[in-house]
């Protein structure tokens, strides 16, 4: 079963910001991107093209792997606010 | 200090079992205590296994076995050693009533109802994001609208504790120190989990997994039963996800799909996914407990047994020895540093800090052999019950000359020594 389908059970209330910021600049810096592929949900993809780091926070589960795995430690990382992100229905 | 409006005796940040247990003993005590959460009701912001412990929710809620949303009573444990594609179970089945299987969303919830009843003020939907500091002393919480004043704030944030990080109470944490665990909870009927798992009634049972998919690994893989669903994950520590570029959810599909898991699992449909941290630091990281004005308690102090798959009693405790020290300092109007150390020596009487200390040295001797104690002997198990039960011409005198000649051959006699002097150590450290 691919992700999509996994995130697709579960109960989201986006935010219009994101809660993850990471510092950009030092994503350009970073050798192994490794929250690309911890993330749990996907949430952050390299773009070649544009050299950036893609953001999509509205997928985010708020475990905080990434927050302690950031390879330039470079995250702000903040719970989003109180009435968005994600809700666990069984958990 | 200042008198302050919407001053409490209290502030709890986080409605788990360690934030929710502090708050329903203070309120029995009479106190006034407001619990802070910031999921849309307690229970939607956490995912466990998982299992609670009768007895140490049974200090807390002693109705719970009545009244609580429960799945099932676990009468059967399985320790499943997993090889690429055989497998070595054992079986332990004892009916009584040890633990129960919860959906974490149903019981914190739940919960909360409980602390509500006795007396917490509890306010969902909200963030704390900051502590208030005045002179060396926590005097409240800040939180997306409002400042909130207690005599004690009781940090039960889980286990990224942002709070305690932010008052230097916390260290980060090291990626060796946390494991990242990916879930599914998958929809079967009743009778089916009944049939597959060999239950009836409301019986239910757990599996613990190594190897598979994980072999070589530091991580476990689990499964548990709920009334209408199966819950399936694994948990792998963070430097092993980001040194190999592992992506979790593709463990847990491969795991999914292991010879061994696939039929407890088929023909079910997924209800939900999600994602969670667990502390695996142990004794050597436990945080500083309190300071002037504020204590830590369950996952935000690293309070996890992860050997035993231990973690909502310790923290449903630990929340209770704060809850009976914050009550010594409101009765004496002291919350200094040293009134509320109080709670770390009641912490080190019970058995959450003597189990911990038990286990201080499992992690360390794990990260450094775990090539040999979560792979290589975890194969030589599958490979001896394979010897074991061929029936194919050869002599079995032959046979188990092989095999032993094998664990000589194919590990270096240098790391054969080490793994016993490490299994050694170990077994001392724990016994002694
Ligand atoms: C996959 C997995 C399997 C597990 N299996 C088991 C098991 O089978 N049995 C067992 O006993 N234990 C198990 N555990 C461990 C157990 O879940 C934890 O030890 C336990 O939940 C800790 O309780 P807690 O109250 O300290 O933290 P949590 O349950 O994490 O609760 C913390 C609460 O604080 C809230 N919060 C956080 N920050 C803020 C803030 N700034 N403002 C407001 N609210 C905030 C959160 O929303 C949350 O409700 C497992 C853990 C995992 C991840
Ligand atoms: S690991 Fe950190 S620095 Fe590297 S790409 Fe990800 S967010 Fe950026
Ligand atoms: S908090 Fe977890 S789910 Fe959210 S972006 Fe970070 S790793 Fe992904």
């Amino acid at each position: 079963m691919n992700l999509d389908k996994k995130l697709y059970t579960l109960k989201y209330s986006p935010d219009t910001e994101s809660h993850l910021k990471p510092d950009f600049e030092q994503c350009k810096l970073c050798i192994t991107k490794c929250c690309v592929n911890i993330c749990p949900a996907q949430v952050y993809e390299w773009n070649e093209e544009t050299q950036e780091l893609i953001v999509n926070f509205e997928n985010c589960l708020e475990c905080g792997a990434c927050r302690i795995a950031c390879e330039r430690q470079c995250l702000n990382w903040q719970y989003p606010k109180g009435t968005k992100g994600v809700t666990f229905k069984q958990g | 200090m200042l008198k302050r409006e919407n001053k409490t005796d209290v502030i709890i940040v986080g409605a788990g079992p360690a934030g929710i247990s502090c708050a329903i003993t203070l309120a029995r005590a009479g106190k006034e205590v407001i619990l802070i959460e910031r999921g849309l009701f307690a229970g939607s912001k956490n995912v466990f296994g998982g299992a609670i412990y009768t007895q140490a929710t049974k200090e807390i809620f002693p109705n719970f076995e009545t009244e609580a949303p429960i799945e099932r009573r676990n009468i059967e444990h399985n320790f499943a050693i997993l090889g690429e594609e055989d497998s070595t179970t054992i079986t332990y089945r004892k009916n009584d009533n040890s633990s129960y299987s919860v959906i974490r969303a149903k019981f914190d919830r739940w919960a909360a109802e409980e602390a509500k009843k006795a007396g917490a003020y509890i306010v969902e939907e909200t963030v704390v994001r900051e502590l208030i500091k005045e002179k060396n002393q926590v005097i409240g919480v800040k939180t997306e609208l409002e400042e909130y004043f207690a005599d004690i704030v009781i940090l039960a944030d889980g286990v990224n504790s942002l709070l305690a990080k932010q008052i230097g109470l916390r260290k980060d944490i090291d990626t060796k120190d946390v494991a990242l665990s990916v879930k599914e909870v998958i929809k079967l009927d009743n009778q089916i989990i009944n049939q597959r798992f060999k239950l009836k009634d409301n019986e239910g049972a757990i599996v613990e997994i190594f190897g598979g998919p994980m072999l070589g690994m530091l991580g476990l893989g689990f499964m548990y039963t709920n009334t209408d669903s199966v819950t399936i994950g694994l948990g792998i520590t963070l430097n092993e996800l980001a040194e190999n570029n592992y992506r979790p959810y593709e463990i847990l599909e491969k795991l999914k799909q292991h010879p061994t898991i696939a039929p407890l699992i088929e023909g079910g449909t997924l209800k939900e996914y999600s994602a969670h941290l667990i502390p695996e630091g142990g004794y050597k990281k436990i945080p500083k407990l309190c300071d002037n004005g504020v204590m830590i308690i369950g996952d935000a102090a690293m309070l996890v047994n992860n050997l035993h798959w231990e973690g909502t009693n310790l923290a449903m405790i630990s929340g209770k020895l704060a809850a009976e020290t914050a009550v010594e300092a409101i009765d004496k109007n002291d919350f200094s540093k040293k009134t509320l150390s109080n709670y770390e020596k009641k912490l080190k009487k019970s058995f959450i800090l003597k189990d911990l200390k038990t286990y201080r040295e499992l992690m360390d001797v794990m990260h450094s052999r775990k090539n040999a104690f979560l792979c290589y002997y975890m194969k030589k198990i599958n490979a001896f019950f394979e010897m074991f039960t061929s029936v194919n011409g050869i002599p079995k005198k032959e046979n188990y000359h092989k095999f032993i000649k094998s664990i000589f051959t194919d590990r270096k006699i240098s790391e054969l020594f080490k793994d016993i002097w490490a299994i050694v150590k170990l077994l001392w450290s724990i016994l002694i």
